[in-house]
């Protein structure tokens, strides 16, 4: 921990970043922002808590929990969910017992329900990793999830 | 050359759920630095200007101008009462222009084109075209761009193909969740700002999606709030409280709790919160609520006096129902079935225990020979016998 926290606070020193891009460069290197890192860089360079805490907590983007090894972002977006974007939450709930922001036990599969992917012309969408998968409904879902490894 | 303003540095600021969009404004970047259309001294003047990326983190109300450069700062994105304007004092305390990407692209077809010329399309006050993201439930899909003026019914019926499946169009939500429903009767208008202001809509995002008789209005409302009311960032009490209180109203018609007094208190509400917000989030969240009260009422009073969905989506309202005489008794329903609420044997009518089903419409999707019907739920039909 100790190399990987001099590298984060080196690139946040020489970048000059800003709360919110430390938040997101925690987001981009860990796949969520692991609070034992944030509270030491907050230490480190003299930052509120209390003021990077209100900056994570508003933005949808970042989440403090451990994600799965397939992150699937669910458009929920007006197109998708008047093309049946709720069916596809309620298949996963069902059959996977996911819930929005929460990972399978496996730590397979994490579940977000985002506003808009903006592939509204492939409606209802759904992001895994950084695929694309359109024209979804509940079977070709399930099939694109089980063919994962 | 004759300067008008002078500009160090833009912005792009993107959703970071828009990846592609993202990856194609960071090509373009790179390749305008390397051919000295931006950066220091372009193309030999001396006048430089840096372009920046910027991604989102994920909230509504960064569209909204103010909580936008907020976020830039690296601040929550929360909104600031105006004056002073951004372009007074904006980013980092400096006069910053905030606009839309696309509004900036009719910039140099203004200037190589000709006012003149640009003003040929469109009305006299809409000038120009417009892109629009058409979705929902048409056959054609997609980004369109067609020249301000024209009639929603063209966009609609002659680029989208009309309705999928042969079912009934019944509106166009347009501009997003801020945006407001326009049904059918007035798909003649023309599309442009003035005419979709008159109409309690805004043209907002862009976003045209199309809605059949499949789709509940006062569903799609409930869900509209729902949204805003997550986003709303909390600041001014109207949007913070106020769609709260209007969400709660919806969800009780939905589950046919409500009274023909809470349309009143709707309408009430939205108005409220649209002359008192602090920004334009709040200023224009009541929209699809005001809208499909406006023009989908006997929608609402179906769900709220006569208890049934006209489209059959609202849950608490419906009940599946296998039809003896279609029924085979071919078991596929009973097998999908997730909670077992199926009965019957092999070539036997199967039968739909009410009391164990919890309507998920997997049963009704998968059934080839269309036994699975949807009726008013039981409840309700008997009360209203009575």
């Amino acid at each position: 921990m100790e190399e990987k926290l001099k590298e984060i606070i080196d690139v946040i020193r020489i970048n000059k970043l800003s709360y919110l891009e430390i938040l997101q460069l925690l987001q981009e290197k860990f796949n969520f922002v692991p609070m034992d890192y944030l509270n030491k860089i907050c230490e480190m360079l003299e930052i509120p808590k209390s003021k990077i805490y209100g900056i994570l907590t508003f933005y949808s983007q970042f989440s403090t929990n451990e994600r799965g090894k397939y992150l699937i972002r669910i458009c929920d977006g007006t197109a998708c969910h008047v093309k049946g974007a709720t069916k596809l939450i309620e298949m996963l709930k069902r059959n996977y017992h996911l819930e929005d922001g929460k990972t399978t036990q496996d730590k397979k599969f994490t579940l977000q329900v985002v506003a808009c992917l903006g592939g509204c012309f492939l409606a209802p969408v759904c992001m895994i990793n950084s695929h694309y998968h359109g024209s979804l409904d509940e079977n070709k879902l399930k099939n694109i999830l089980e063919s994962l490894k | 050359m004759d300067i008008l303003l002078v500009l160090k540095k833009g912005y792009f600021y993107i959703r970071a759920e828009y990846p592609i969009a993202v990856e194609h404004i960071q090509k373009a970047l790179e390749v305008c630095y390397n051919l000295g259309l931006c950066g220091r001294n372009i193309l030999g003047t001396n006048f430089n200007f840096d372009i920046e990326l910027k991604k989102g983190a994920g909230a509504f109300v960064c569209g909204e101008e103010t909580a936008l450069i907020a976020s830039i700062e690296g601040k929550r994105g929360m909104p600031k009462p105006r004056p002073p304007f951004p372009a007074e004092k904006g980013l980092y305390g400096s006069p910053t222009c905030v606009n839309n990407v696309e509004t900036f692209v009719n910039i140099p077809i203004i200037i190589n084109e000709g006012a003149e010329n640009f003003a040929k399309l469109g009305t006299e006050k809409s000038g120009g075209t417009k892109i629009f993201s058409l979705a929902g439930k048409t056959k054609n899909t997609g980004l369109v761009e067609v020249p301000l003026g024209i009639p929603l019914a063209k966009i609609v019926y002659d680029i989208g193909g009309g309705a999928l499946n042969g079912r009934k169009i019944k509106g166009v939500q347009t501009g997003g969740p801020s945006g407001g429903c326009i049904p059918v009767e007035f798909f003649n208008t023309p599309v442009d700002y003035e005419t979709f202001a008159e109409l309690g809509s805004i043209m907002g995002s862009g976003g045209m999606i199309v809605i059949d008789d499949t789709v509940c209005i006062v569903e799609l409302a409930r869900y509209f709030t729902e949204f805003v009311q997550k986003e709303s960032c909390g600041k001014c009490v109207p949007c913070r409280i106020g769609t709260k209180r209007m969400l709660e109203i919806l969800e009780k018609i939905t589950k046919a709790k409500a009274e023909v007094e809470d349309l009143t208190t709707l309408e009430m509400l939205g108005n409220y919160i649209k002359e008192t917000s602090l920004c334009g989030l709040g200023q224009t969240a009541p929209n699809p609520v005001l809208t499909t009260i406006k023009y989908f009422r006997d929608e609402y009073i179906a769900h709220i006096v006569d208890k049934i969905c006209p489209a059959a989506v609202c849950k608490e309202l419906i009940e599946y129902y296998i039809e003896p005489t279609k029924c085979v008794g071919c078991t596929v329903c009973l097998k999908n079935c997730p909670v077992e609420a199926i009965e019957g044997k092999t070539k036997q009518t199967h039968k739909i225990n009410i009391l164990k089903c919890i309507k998920c419409g997997i049963c009704f999707t998968l059934c080839k020979y269309k036994a699975i019907t949807v009726k008013q739920a039981t409840i309700y039909a008997t009360e209203n016998k009575n």
